[in-house]
C-alpha cells in the first residue's frame, strides 16, 4: 500500500484515462465529446493534489527501488501535473465539437503525463526507458491528429521515424552499461563507476544516452526534427509536447548523469557544454529567419533548450535548482503563447505567418496583450518568469566559473530579442487595408482560465520567485554529491 | 564448438543485417532479417540465455516477422525508389555508420580485458529465477508496460479510423 502511494499520481492518471475511454465508448456515436475534456480535466486536478500531496511523504524509494519519491521527484511531478491540466483546457477551447477522436485526443494526454511523470521519478534505466517510450509515442500520435492537413501526418511520421531513431540510442546506451557495470539501478551505476574500474564501454554508454535525449529535449544537433513537427501538430498538443516531455525529459538527464555519473562529470560537462552552446546559437539563429510563428518558437524552444543546459554543466546544486526553476517558467510561458496560437488560429492553423498576426491586439486586445506579455517573458524582461528564469541559470553559470557560456548565452538572448520583437510590432501594428479581416472567435472559458493560469504563473515567477525557488533547491538536494558547493544562497548574492 | 558455432552464426548474422540494408525490395528485406533474428537467438543461447533465445525464436523470427512479410505481401509494396533524400542517407549515413562501428570496435579491442565475465545465465535460469525478476524486481516497469501497449493501441484506432 505504502508502494502505491508513492505512485499515486501516475495511478490516478492512468484511472482517469481508463474512465475516460470507457465513457467514450458509451456515448451515442454522434453526440459532442467534448464534455470528457471536462473529465480529463478533472483528473489532471487530481493528479496535481496527488503530487502536491507527496511531498508529504518522506523520500524513498518503491516497488524494490524502481521508483523514488524525493523533493526533486515530486517537483517535477507537480509541473507536468499543472502543463498537462492547462493543456487540457487550451484542447477544450481549440476543438469543435465534430473535431474526430477527441476521446482519444484526451486519453493520450492523460497517458502521456503517466510517461513523463515516471520519467521523473524512475530510478531504474528499463523504467525510464519504458516511460520515455510512453511519453514519446503518445506525442507521436498527437502530433498526427490534424488528419486533414497534409502537414500533420507528415509531421507525425517524421516525428516517429527521428523519435525511434534517437530510442534506440538510449536503448543502446543502457545496453552497454548494463554491460560494463552488471546493473541498470542508477544508485548501483554510481556505485560500480566509484568502485573505480570504469571500462571504456560505460563512456560509450553515457555518449549514446546524451544522444538520445537530446533528441528528446531538441538540442542541437540533434534538433532537425522540431520546426516541422511543430509547424505541423495541432497547436494545443504543441502547448503540451514542447514543455512536458522536455521537462521530463531534462529531468532524466539530470538524474543519469548527476545521480548514476557524478564521478566522470570530467567527461559529460564538456560534452554538455557544446550541445548547450549549439543549441542556444542554432536555434537564435534559426528562429531569425522564420517567417511562420510556430516554427519560429520551434527554433526559440532550441534555444531554451540549450539555457536549460547550461545550468547542467554548472554542475551545482544551484544549477540544478536553477534547471529546475527555469523549466517551470520556460512550461508557463510557452505553454501560456500556444494557448494565444491555438485559439487565433484555431485547431486548423488558420494563422501561419508573421504578417497573419499584424493587428491581433486591435481585433482582440485580450489576445494581442497576452501574446506580447509571453513573448516579453520569453526575451527575459525583468517582472516575468522569463527573466529569473535566466538569471538563476547565468548567475548559476557564472559561479561555477563558466564565463564563456555566460557571455555566449547572453549575447544569445540579445539575438532572441530581436524576433521576438518583430512579432511583438506586429500584433500592435495597424493591419494593411487590403488584408482580409480574420475574424478571431471569442475567448471561451476554459481558455480563459489557461490563459490566466500561465499568465499569473508567468507573473508570479517574475515578481516573486521564492516559492518555486525554494522548492526548486530544496529539490537539488537530492544529489548529494553536488549540495556541498551550494554555498550561500541565491537571495543573498 | 561454442567458438566455431558463434563465428558462423556471428557471420550470418552480421550478413543478413548488412543484406537487409541493401536488398531494395521489402520482402527481400524483411526475410533477412527473419536470418538476422534467428542467428541472434543462437547467440544468445551461447551466451547461456535460454529463456531469451525461444523468446527470440517465438516472438520475433515467429510472430513479428511473419505479420511483417504479411503486411508486406498485403500492401503488394514494390521495390523502392531512390530519392534524393535516400542518397544523402548514402552519404552521411554510411560514414556515420562506419564511425559508430570504428568506436565500438576501437573500445571493445582497446580495453577487452577489462570487462570481466559475462554473468548471464549463472543467476536466471529456471522459471522462478525468471519469474522472480520479472515480478518481483522489475515488477513496476513490467506493469507500466500494459500504458505503453494501451496507448499504442489506441493511436492506431485513432490514426487508421476512417473520415466522414
Amino acid at each position: 500500500m505504502n508502494d502505491a502511494l508513492r505512485i499515486l499520481p501516475e495511478i490516478v492518471l492512468v484511472i482517469a484515462g481508463v474512465v475516460l475511454m470507457l465513457a467514450d465508448a458509451m456515448m451515442a456515436k454522434q453526440s459532442s465529446r467534448k464534455p470528457l475534456g471536462w473529465l480529463a480535466v478533472v483528473g489532471a486536478l487530481a493528479a496535481l493534489a496527488a503530487s502536491l500531496w507527496q511531498y508529504e511523504l518522506p523520500p524513498g524509494t518503491a516497488y524494490f527501488g524502481v521508483v523514488q519519491t524525493d523533493a526533486f521527484s515530486v517537483f517535477f511531478h507537480v509541473l507536468i501535473a499543472c502543463i498537462v491540466l492547462v493543456s487540457l483546457l487550451i484542447t477544450i477551447d481549440a476543438v469543435k465539437d465534430s473535431t474526430e477522436g477527441l476521446g482519444e485526443l484526451f486519453a493520450l494526454m492523460l497517458f502521456g503525463a503517466v510517461g513523463m511523470m515516471f520519467m521523473s521519478g524512475a530510478t531504474e534505466l528499463l523504467l525510464v526507458f519504458v516511460a520515455l517510450e510512453i511519453s514519446s509515442i503518445s506525442t507521436y500520435i498527437m502530433a498526427g491528429f490534424r488528419r486533414k492537413s497534409a502537414k500533420s501526418p507528415e509531421s507525425a511520421l517524421k516525428y516517429f521515424l527521428l523519435g525511434s531513431f534517437a530510442t534506440a540510442f538510449f536503448l543502446y546506451g543502457i545496453a552497454l552499461i548494463f554491460g560494463a557495470t552488471g546493473t541498470t539501478r542508477i544508485e548501483a551505476i554510481a556505485a560500480a563507476v566509484g568502485a573505480g574500474n570504469t571500462p571504456a564501454l560505460i563512456y560509450v554508454g553515457l555518449a549514446m544516452i546524451i544522444i538520445g535525449l537530446g533528441f528528446k529535449v531538441s538540442a542541437a544537433p540533434f534538433h532537425v526534427w522540431t520546426p516541422d513537427v511543430y509547424e505541423g501538430a495541432p497547436s494545443p498538443v504543441v502547448a503540451l509536447m514542447s514543455t512536458g516531455p522536455k521537462a521530463a525529459a531534462f529531468a532524466v538527464l539530470l538524474r543519469i548523469a548527476y545521480g548514476a555519473f557524478p564521478l566522470l562529470h570530467t567527461h559529460w560537462v564538456p560534452a554538455l557544454w557544446w550541445l548547450a552552446v549549439l543549441s542556444m546559437t542554432i536555434g537564435n539563429l534559426g528562429a531569425l529567419r522564420q517567417r511562420n510563428v510556430k516554427r519560429m518558437l520551434a527554433y526559440s524552444s532550441i534555444a531554451h533548450a540549450g539555457y536549460l543546459l547550461v545550468a547542467f554543466t554548472a554542475l551545482s546544486a544551484e544549477g540544478i535548482a536553477a534547471a529546475s526553476f527555469y523549466a517551470v517558467s520556460y512550461a508557463a510561458m510557452n505553454v501560456g503563447i500556444f494557448a494565444v496560437i491555438s485559439h487565433a488560429g484555431e485547431y486548423d492553423d488558420r494563422l501561419t505567418l508573421i504578417d497573419d498576426y499584424r493587428g491581433l491586439a486591435y481585433r482582440s486586445p485580450l489576445l494581442g496583450g497576452a501574446m506580447a506579455f509571453f513573448l516579453i517573458s520569453l526575451i527575459g524582461i525583468p517582472f516575468t518568469g522569463g527573466f529569473f528564469g535566466k538569471f538563476y541559470v547565468f548567475a548559476a553559470a557564472l559561479h561555477s566559473g563558466l564565463v564563456w557560456l555566460t557571455i555566449i548565452g547572453l549575447i544569445n538572448s540579445g539575438i532572441a530579442a530581436y524576433y521576438y520583437l518583430r512579432v511583438v510590432t506586429a500584433v500592435y501594428s495597424r493591419p494593411a487595408e487590403a488584408s482580409p479581416v480574420m475574424a478571431v472567435p471569442r475567448p471561451s472559458m476554459p481558455l480563459l482560465l489557461a490563459l490566466f493560469l500561465t499568465a499569473a504563473a508567468t507573473l508570479v515567477l517574475g515578481i516573486v520567485p521564492t516559492g518555486v525557488l525554494a522548492r526548486a533547491r530544496q529539490a537539488a538536494q537530492t544529489y548529494p554529491a553536488f549540495s556541498q558547493t551550494a554555498g550561500t544562497p541565491l537571495s543573498e548574492r | 564448438m561454442h567458438l566455431a558455432l558463434f563465428i558462423i552464426f556471428g557471420v550470418f548474422c552480421v550478413a543478413g543485417a548488412l543484406n537487409l540494408l541493401l536488398q531494395r525490395h521489402p520482402i527481400n528485406s524483411a526475410l533477412s532479417l527473419i536470418v538476422v533474428m534467428s542467428s541472434l537467438a543462437v547467440l544468445y543461447l551461447l551466451l547461456g540465455a535460454e529463456f531469451l533465445a525461444a523468446a527470440q525464436v517465438i516472438v520475433y523470427s515467429g510472430a513479428i516477422m511473419v505479420l511483417f512479410t504479411f503486411v508486406i505481401m498485403l500492401l503488394n509494396a514494390g521495390k523502392e525508389e531512390r530519392t534524393h533524400g535516400s542518397r544523402l542517407a548514402y552519404i552521411a549515413g554510411f560514414p556515420g555508420a562506419a564511425a559508430l562501428l570504428g568506436i565500438l570496435t576501437f573500445v571493445f579491442l582497446s580495453r577487452g580485458g577489462d570487462f570481466g565475465q559475462a554473468r548471464l545465465g549463472e543467476y536466471i535460469v529456471t522459471t522462478s529465477d525468471l519469474s522472480r525478476v520479472l515480478f518481483r524486481d522489475l515488477l513496476l516497469p513490467f506493469e507500466v508496460t500494459s500504458v505503453l501497449i494501451l496507448i499504442a493501441i489506441l493511436g492506431a484506432v485513432a490514426l487508421a479510423r476512417k473520415e466522414h
